[in-house]
């Protein structure tokens, strides 16, 4: 019964968004108040029909109904409940279904909080995030119902033990927050473009948006990453995969896209370009959907690869993106005239910096998808991997680290020399000295080691610097005033590119400081690493709940003679017969300590096992790191400016989107508003 | 006399081993940039794969025989292909995949000179007409 | 000029689509083989089957004649799939099949033969897998066509069915001498 009230749903949902679709933006076409006033509603509505099909989703795997085949393929009664839940997403159908209820969701979201938008705007973006919804709700009911059923079997054939993790109850929902949030920007973008109208007011409104829909990114990102350190058991946590990159690219897109909105709304240039911009993060979001579903590229993280699955990805990527441009070429002309600014000015390093970013954007898509392009044209089967990518990355990321110290001290418009050249020439001189304190303080390093560092400490030293000439210049009474004086704009700003800073730091002392050893060992032997010593003291065994594993026992010594006791395992599990490893990691701030089980070399029970060592220094705070950029987002969307609305466009309330003569009163005034 | 046999047995064993940390690390870098064929999504260095472990004993193999990184890699691709070499060769099929974000670079860079030499002009003035129309308008 | 910088996306989105199109159609994960068209690496090895002394078998032996190399191992299972295709394949006569045991004990090998049927006029044993390693084998089971001059014309990457039989492997065959009084 549940499954066939979640069937009807997703059929009630299409036949919702179909109406979402067709009426608001015929009626904000016409300027029909009725079909107009639609909107909001049919954003509702579409919205509790997928909750309640996801509903359904969920209750068939927590109840274990195996009549569901998505539920038998991928669930077992056996599994804990967390992971039972975990399962609704388990799956190509279950993910899409996740897809499309973040998508109702954050439309939803769009139709309650858009109060002080003019309602044939509102009806507009709503109109084309239906179209989306539509997409993919047509291809779910078609191609990838999640509610078909067949003839129970005594049991279901369990989730992949790799998923069978706390990672997968957080990773893919937040992921997906990220992904689908995007298409905010997008339906905005080309709201603005039917109306044939590039009002660079269009950017203040999507900016918040666009930046939430980052934040969640980024963690979903980190979760990811942090996951895959635990997991997959060699102690790598990036591997330029093709749908890790899948994930980087609407990410890195998304950052120029924020700078990009930034600088639209503040000083109305760059319009066409950031709605081009705003097209390609969310068509990024697609391309994806697409690589991981469609099996044209190899991957870890492979969902069903099913060619003809893909056909309908591609076709429903061609419509959306492929529409968006056309609309973009047949309207881009009708462009009012942008401001001027100086050459020595913010627009112009925010410019560089969106060149810098989307340049670095094209190298990851081409790097992932050139083999497949070779392997197209006929011309052979080649690798793009780790060397390629770390080869282009870093000379592109270099120049444009240097210019997110610089930038937010730089005025708009017009800057003064003098200042400027102040806090950047402190900021550089603290970065020296921090770097060769570091390089000291670990004995030495490489060419690259030392570029990295001084990358970073002048990030952290420019924030610092940003900080601090922004507090003494407050005109308030005491501390507790200028902390008051700072906007939350302005902090979430500084406190991302601190988290950025700290990232570049980290992956720096990680890929230069590491250290590792290979060994053959059998119980009372050891090896030596890094000052400490990695003892094997025995094997165990243990019985899980869907699984069996031999436990091996570690004793490390560190250098100041603590003992530490970590267990590592080879896990077998019942359902699936699959064989896997849980690496044993000893975290701190400072240094993780990572064993993992190799095989054991031959079949009797004194045999000796391959193991491998790690020491990884300072590896937790990469994903710190990301979390200060996701706090320094949340921290910016919450600013006081996003919630007291332009003057003009409240008593107006006509179809254009003017912004009000005279700024809002709750913007900080003077240079370097963020 | 007996010392400095000593010495020298130390000194060669330390090079020995020196040599031997030198050669593992040789031999773990040239692992990391070959792809392991049976899983696909991960380097010869970090797989457990038999085909991955055998791959291993052979560059060590041919490490001590003295063969140069250029060898050994040549040796995996003659029997495995252009596949196996995570860092993709440099050619004419390639030369997009290896310049075109710099490439790139330079296009962004050079719209971005234009426009930002564009923007530093101020609006044209007026002409005649245009300043009696704003002129009346004015009044 | 300005219409055509507007249209640049469009036609970027078109490109990459019809790419990806082109792509569906493909496996990532084959990986073709450098060898076809180039000559099959030399070795010598020992004779899986019991009672073969000290006899071995190379490549060379087969000389003039155009032969399957199959690798295979007995626990590999996919290779149980195309087991009955091969020997089918043998006993139709037209082209002599020799099989390469792959990092296998040679007891089990002998044994599944027995039980699975053998199709090879000799199996040659690699008991290291080096001799696989020179002929680019990755999974198990592989099958190379050798021509009479020695050189590799088509490798098989996965079970061999009756459809790779027919498609890529008869074309390349000789044609079977008339039937007649042998002179």
């Amino acid at each position: 019964m549940i499954p066939e009230i979640g069937q009807f749903a997703l059929a009630l949902a299409l036949m919702i968004a179909v109406a979402q679709v067709a009426l608001p933006l015929w009626g904000a076409q016409r300027g029909d108040a009725a079909l107009i006033a639609f909107a909001r509603p049919a954003a509702a509505a579409h919205f509790a029909c997928v909750a309640i099909a996801f509903a359904a989703l969920m209750a068939s795997f927590v109840g274990n109904d195996f009549s569901v085949i998505n539920v038998a393929s991928n669930s077992n009664s056996k599994l804990p409940l967390a992971y039972r839940i975990a399962a609704t997403w388990g799956s190509h159908e279950g993910s899409l279904l996740l897809w499309t209820l973040m998508l109702a969701g954050w439309t939803c979201a769009v139709a309650v909080l858009s109060g002080r938008l003019p309602a044939a705007v509102t009806a507009r973006v709503i109109g084309v995030l239906g179209i989306v919804s539509v997409g993919f709700l047509l291809f779910m009911l078609f191609t990838s119902n999640p509610f078909d059923r067949t003839l129970p079997p005594l049991d279901g054939r369990d989730l992949n033990p790799l998923l069978q993790d706390p990672g997968m109850v957080a990773h893919p929902p937040l992921l997906y927050m990220g992904y689908v949030g995007f298409s905010v920007a997008f339906a905005f973008a080309v709201a603005a473009l039917i109306d044939g109208r590039l009002d660079p007011a269009w950017a203040r409104f999507a900016r918040p948006w666009t930046v939430a829909a980052w934040a969640f990114l980024s963690v979903g990102i980190a979760l990811g990453s942090f996951w895959a350190y635990y997991e997959l058991g060699w102690g790598g946590w990036w591997f330029w995969d093709p749908v890790e990159n899948a994930s980087l690219m609407p990410w890195l897109a998304g950052t120029a896209l924020i700078h990009s909105l930034a600088v639209t709304e503040k000083r109305r240039v760059f319009k066409s370009w950031t709605v081009v911009l705003a097209i390609v993060t969310f068509s990024l979001s697609l391309l994806g959907t697409f690589l991981v579903r469609s099996g044209v590229l190899t991957s870890v993280h492979a969902f069903a690869t099913d060619p003809t699955r893909g056909v309908f990805i591609l076709a429903l990527l061609m419509v959306v993106s492929g529409g968006a441009f056309a609309l973009y070429a047949w309207r881009a002309n009708s462009l009012g005239p942008g401001g001027t600014f100086s050459s020595w000015s913010r627009e112009t390093l925010l410019l560089a910096n969106n060149v810098l970013l989307v340049t670095v954007t094209a190298a990851v898509i081409i790097g992932t998808l050139y083999p497949l392009a070779i392997d197209a044209l006929g011309l052979g089967k080649i690798s793009v991997g780790p060397p390629y990518f770390e080869t282009v990355f870093l000379p592109l990321l270099a120049p444009a680290i240097l210019l997110m110290g610089l930038a937010p001290v730089v005025a708009w418009k017009q800057a003064e020399g003098r200042p400027v050249a102040r806090q950047a020439i402190i900021a550089a001189a603290a970065a020296a000295v921090l770097t060769a304190a570091t390089l000291l303080a670990a004995g030495g390093g490489s060419v690259l080691t030392t570029v990295g560092l001084l990358l970073g400490w002048w990030a952290v030293s420019a924030v610092v610097a940003g900080v601090v000439t922004r507090l003494a210049r407050a005109a308030a009474p005491d501390f507790a005033g200028r902390l008051r004086s700072l906007s939350a704009s302005y902090c979430g700003m500084q406190l991302a590119h601190l988290g950025i800073a700290v990232l570049v730091l980290a992956v720096t002392m990680v890929k230069s400081y590491s250290t590792e050893l290979d060994m053959e060992i059998r119980p009372g032997q050891s090896g030596t690493l890094s000052g400490r010593t990695f003892a094997l003291e025995g094997f165990s065994e243990k019985t899980g709940p869907n699984y069996s594993a031999i436990v091996a026992h570690f004793a490390v010594t560190e250098a100041n003679g603590r003992v530490r006791s970590l267990q590592a395992e080879k896990r077998r599990y019942f359902a699936s017969e699959q064989t896997m490893t849980e690496a044993a990691i000893d975290r701190s701030l400072t240094r993780d300590l990572y064993i993992s089980l190799g095989d054991p070399l031959g079949t009797d029970a004194g045999a000796a096992w391959s193991v491998r060592f790690q020491v990884k220094p300072f590896i937790n705070w990469i994903w710190l790191a990301v979390l200060m950029m996701a706090a320094g987002g949340v921290l910016a969307v919450s600013d006081r400016r996003y919630r007291i609305a332009p003057r003009a466009a409240r008593t107006s309330g006509g179809p254009s989107l003017s912004p009000a003569p005279s700024p809002p009163a709750a913007l900080p005034a003077g240079e370097g508003a963020a | 006399m007996r010392t400095t046999a000593a010495l020298l047995c130390t000194v060669l064993m330390a090079t020995a081993h020196a040599a031997d940390h030198e050669e593992a690390a040789r031999a773990r870098a040239l692992a990391e940039e070959l792809r392991c064929l049976v899983c696909q999504n991960q380097t010869i260095a970090d797989s457990h794969a038999p085909l991955a472990v055998d791959l291993r004993k052979q560059i060590d193999r041919q490490i001590a025989d003295g063969k140069s990184d250029r060898e050994i890699v040549s040796y995996m691709t003659d029997r495995y292909g252009e596949f196996i070499v995570y860092r993709p060769p440099f050619n004419a099929t390639t030369f997009l995949l290896w310049c075109g974000p710099f490439l790139l670079l330079a296009f962004g860079a050079l719209i971005a000179w234009r426009v930002v030499a564009g923007r530093r002009r101020a609006p044209a003035p007026l002409s005649d007409a245009e300043r009696q129309r704003a002129r009346r308008l004015l009044e | 000029m300005i219409r055509l910088r507007y249209a640049a996306p469009l036609a970027a989105l078109v490109l990459l689509a019809f790419l990806l199109w082109r792509g569906l159609a493909l496996d990532p994960r084959e990986v073709p083989s450098p060898l076809v068209g180039k000559p099959a690496p030399a070795f010598t090895l020992p004779l899986l089957e019991s009672g073969a002394g000290g006899k071995s078998f190379s490549p060379s032996d087969m000389r003039g004649k155009v032969w399957l190399l199959n690798v295979w191992a007995s626990w590999c299972v996919a290779c149980r799939e195309e087991h009955p295709v091969l020997v089918e394949l043998a006993k139709s006569g037209v082209v002599p099949i020799v099989g390469l045991n792959y990092k296998d004990e040679p007891e089990a090998a002998r044994g599944w033969l027995a039980r699975f049927g053998n199709p090879y006029m000799k199996s040659a044993v690699d008991a290291d897998g080096k001799v696989g390693i020179d002929y680019g084998v990755y999974g198990v089971p592989e099958t190379y066509l050798i021509d009479a001059e020695g050189v590799i014309r088509f490798k098989q990457i996965g079970p061999v069915t009756p459809r790779i039989v027919e498609e890529r492997i008869r074309p390349l065959l000789p044609p079977a001498p008339p039937k007649g009084p042998t002179s």
